[in-house]
């Protein structure tokens, strides 16, 4: 009995996000093939997936940082329409700015490292168009207190702090605007266990709190487990499964999540 | 009126690709649950007591056969419907008592329990007392409501896991072995509050090692052993 | 019908210096940058006889722009009687035959190195400004390939990143000379390293504002009656110096732009920056009929 994508739903509203019948290839490599994928409002979708398995990709393609072969992409809000992989660069710049958050596995990606914390999360808000040096200052401490960020290390810069910090700062950034969709690639890999742990207590209070919808991709299924809703396996570059975190965990049915399932310690 | 539950010839089988091989845990069940119902499912280990549950709650995926489900928002198909559906449902109409407590670490008790209610939109003041109340009532001491559950004993753990699962009246409750490892003071308040919950109207769909503690409550019993079911539809399966 | 009859007679230099094709360069290099305010411009520099990096951005606007008839004034940080200003000022006069002048007055244009004059200028002159380094963004974009696209895409996220991160570590805007600018509410430049006392008269000026970096090749032009809005924010109000009470020791003038002179006991006096000013003063002071023109700051304040 498989279910499709787009199975009937008669409970829920619309999707927020409908990535549809996405194609890649680097030379010849193909690194994503005919991948959909679905986000509702105030839900966690987990991608997990091995290495080179495409999750990533598809990832910095919601951040329109990458433009697939074909396919689309669109997100219902209010002020956005039509295809998102064929807006200009410019376009791309002011969606990805201001409703779109991420939070990379590497700091150095997401943020300057030599400018102060409260600063890297001003920026998202200057970009904006917020001009009021007192506003700056309390939205950027909201967020970071929001993220869990310890307040007397407000205007440290990144670079003087630990991973699990600098996670934060990443992820106060990130949920400056209260965007409509947040993206995290591998946000905790590389941390150590406890500080992983978190980072990961801070996404999930954030998800119950604010409802915010997010996108986590990791290769951890403990991580995905944790923090996730539904959960879509990835490898090489197709979507192998994709059901509620628990049935997929309980009840795999494609050989390969049975297979990284049962490798999880 | 109709029923709550509506489950027509479903099947359910794992596949177990590492080994190449197959199970099949229940075939061709058909049942219905009508509101306030009390249904116990019984029937020799294996006989997929617990997998029947699973499937209803979707933690497991059916291979054929129908779940119609009288939700507030007209007939559903739970074997069928959208993840998303099934995660609302959950949050709203559907609840499910574990044998154990699979609880987010570093949590206090207190807000684990709460939280079926903050997902339904009760402010946090409202939502922890509440939580308080249920966890007094199954008997955990108040020094443990905000401590972390994963330290707890096993008992003591199965009574958060219970004031949890209760703590919102739900349309349909699926009951796994609640009081396995509890002890008399709290299956007596388990007893209790279902008996509030039935008589509230909850369906409810249960597997007990002892049904003597529930023994009033049981409206109708479903023997899922395979015997007592015809040999050929078994025979007909196809995985 | 020859050939002689159809072209000028040999010399051995072109007037003005430049050739003529260098020039008509120049020009619509000048006319593009008038039509987008702020936006730079890029443009072959030409070899001039003096060092890149001395005002040859400067040098070549106003060799483009001279005529017999048209009056030159050169000044280096508010003086006319430094060694580069008079220099450029005795090229400019040799090359053309062009008039010269140390008046504001009297001058039709004026070439300048990191100054303003204090006496308004009005819509028939035209001020030149040399620049050294004429991108804005240069400090928190070393890429200039991409500091052209957030020009383009109005992205000063960053320049006031800047601005926020000098109120964080040292309770002010740190930005002495240069303060990055808003033109026409649409592209950020810097006026040139003029102090942030001058950055105001740019704004909504009467007359046509040319700033020319020869080493970094970009010409970008602030035309007359433009906004110049310096970025601040809304509740840390614009500062410029602390100029306004100074009097100068030399002409007695109060409430303009002063050169700091340190003495051998450790105080300091001040002499106005802008010297054509500061003459006037005493030549006023001595019972001579001088003409003064309208300032842009009054008692230290600004006008408007």
């Amino acid at each position: 009995m498989t279910r499709v994508m787009d199975a009937p739903r008669i409970v829920t509203t619309k999707p927020l996000v409908v990535v549809r019948n996405v194609d890649k290839n680097y030379g010849s490599v193909q690194a994503l093939r005919q991948v959909s994928a679905l986000v509702y409002p105030g839900e966690v979708l987990g991608i997990v997936g091995e290495s080179g398995s495409g999750k990533s990709t598809l990832l910095r393609m919601m951040n329109l940082e990458e433009t697939p072969d074909s396919g689309t992409y669109t997100l219902d809000l209010p002020d956005v329409s039509g295809n998102l992989f064929e807006l200009d660069r410019f376009a791309r710049r002011m969606l990805c700015a201001t409703r779109i958050g991420i939070v990379y596995q590497n700091p150095h990606h997401g943020l300057l490292m030599r400018h102060s914390s409260s600063g890297n999360v001003a920026e998202r808000l200057l970009v904006a168009g917020e001009r009021n040096f007192a506003t700056l200052r309390a939205k950027a401490k909201s967020a970071l207190a929001a993220s869990e960020f310890p307040l007397e290390r407000l205007d440290a810069p990144p670079i003087e702090l630990s991973g699990g910090m600098q996670q934060r700062v990443q992820l106060a950034k990130a949920i400056a605007l209260e965007p409509a969709l947040l993206l995290l690639d591998e946000p905790t890999t590389g941390l150590d266990v406890s500080v992983q742990a978190l980072v990961l207590d801070t996404l999930k209070r954030l998800q119950q709190e604010r409802r915010i919808t997010m996108v986590i991709v990791s290769h951890d299924l403990g991580v995905i487990r944790t923090v996730a809703d539904r959960v879509m396996v990835m490898r090489r570059g197709e979507v192998v499964e994709a059901g509620l975190v628990d049935q997929i965990f309980q009840d795999p049915q494609h050989a390969y999540t049975q297979q990284l399932v049962h490798a999880k310690l | 009126m109709t029923h709550v539950l509506d489950i027509r010839s479903l099947t359910k089988g794992f596949v177990m690709h590492h080994l190449g091989s197959k199970m099949q845990a229940f075939a061709d069940v058909s049942f219905t649950v009508d509101p306030g119902e009390f249904v116990l499912l019984k029937g020799a280990n294996g006989a997929g007591k617990s997998t029947l549950l699973r499937s209803l709650y979707r933690s497991y995926l059916a291979q054929s056969g129908q779940i119609l489900f009288q939700s507030d928002h007209g007939q559903i198909d739970l074997a069928q419907a959208a993840d998303v559906d099934i995660a609302h449902l959950r949050r709203t109409e559907i609840g499910f008592v574990t044998q154990f407590l699979l609880a987010r670490p570093r949590v206090s008790a207190e807000a684990v329990v709460a939280e079926p209610l903050r997902m339904a939109g009760v402010n946090a003041t409202n939502a922890l007392d509440q939580a308080r109340h249920w966890l007094e009532t199954f008997g955990v001491k108040p020094e443990l409501w905000r401590a972390y559950p994963t330290t707890f004993s096993g008992g003591e753990q199965q009574k958060v896991n219970l004031a949890r699962a209760l703590i919102r009246p739900q349309k349909l409750l699926l009951l796994d072995e609640p009081t396995a490892s509890l002890d008399a003071n709290a299956r007596a308040a388990l007893v209790t509050r279902l008996a509030d919950l039935k008589s509230g109207g909850t369906a409810m769909i249960g597997v007990f090692h002892h049904p003597g503690d529930v023994e009033k409550l049981i409206d109708r019993v479903i023997d899922l052993t395979p015997e007592t079911q015809t040999e050929v539809v078994r025979d007909d399966v196809v995985i | 019908m020859s050939l002689k009859s159809l072209t000028k007679p040999w010399q051995p230099m072109s007037y003005g210096f430049l050739d003529a094709s260098a020039k008509r360069e120049l020009r619509r290099k000048m006319l593009k940058s008038v039509a987008v305010p702020g936006c730079q411009m890029p443009y072959a520099s030409r070899e001039v006889p003096m060092a890149r990096g001395w005002g040859t951005g400067g040098l070549q606007v106003s060799l483009t722009l001279l005529n017999p008839r048209l009056r030159v004034k050169v000044i280096d940080q508010g003086a006319d009687d430094s060694v580069n200003a008079a220099s450029i000022r005795r090229f400019l006069a040799l090359v053309s035959g062009a008039p010269v002048t140390l008046d504001t007055l009297g001058a039709d244009l004026i070439q300048s190195r990191h100054r303003i004059p204090e006496e308004i200028m009005r819509e028939d002159q035209i001020l030149v400004l040399q620049v050294p380094n004429p991108e804005p963004l240069r400090s928190v974009q070393p890429n200039m390939s991409i500091a052209r696209q957030m020009h383009a895409d109005a992205d000063y996220g960053r320049m006031w990143l800047q601005l926020y991160e000098q109120i964080v570590r040292s309770g002010r805007v740190m930005q002495g000379a240069g303060y990055p600018s808003l033109v026409n509410g649409r592209h950020v430049m810097t006026p040139s390293p003029i102090p942030r006392w001058d950055v105001p008269k740019l704004n909504m000026a009467k007359h046509l504002s040319i700033l020319s970096a020869g080493r970094e090749k970009r010409i970008f032009a602030v035309p007359p009656f433009t906004r110049v809005e310096p970025l601040v924010f809304d509740d840390v109000p614009y500062r410029v110096e602390d100029h306004g009470g100074l009097t100068c020791s030399r002409s007695t003038a109060k409430g303009f732009f002063m050169n700091e002179i340190p003495q051998v006991d450790g105080s300091s006096t001040y002499e106005v920056s802008d010297s054509s000013y500061g003459v006037k003063t005493i030549q006023n002071r001595e019972g001579d009929d001088v003409e003064f023109g309208e300032t842009w700051y009054k008692d230290g304040e600004m006008t408007q």
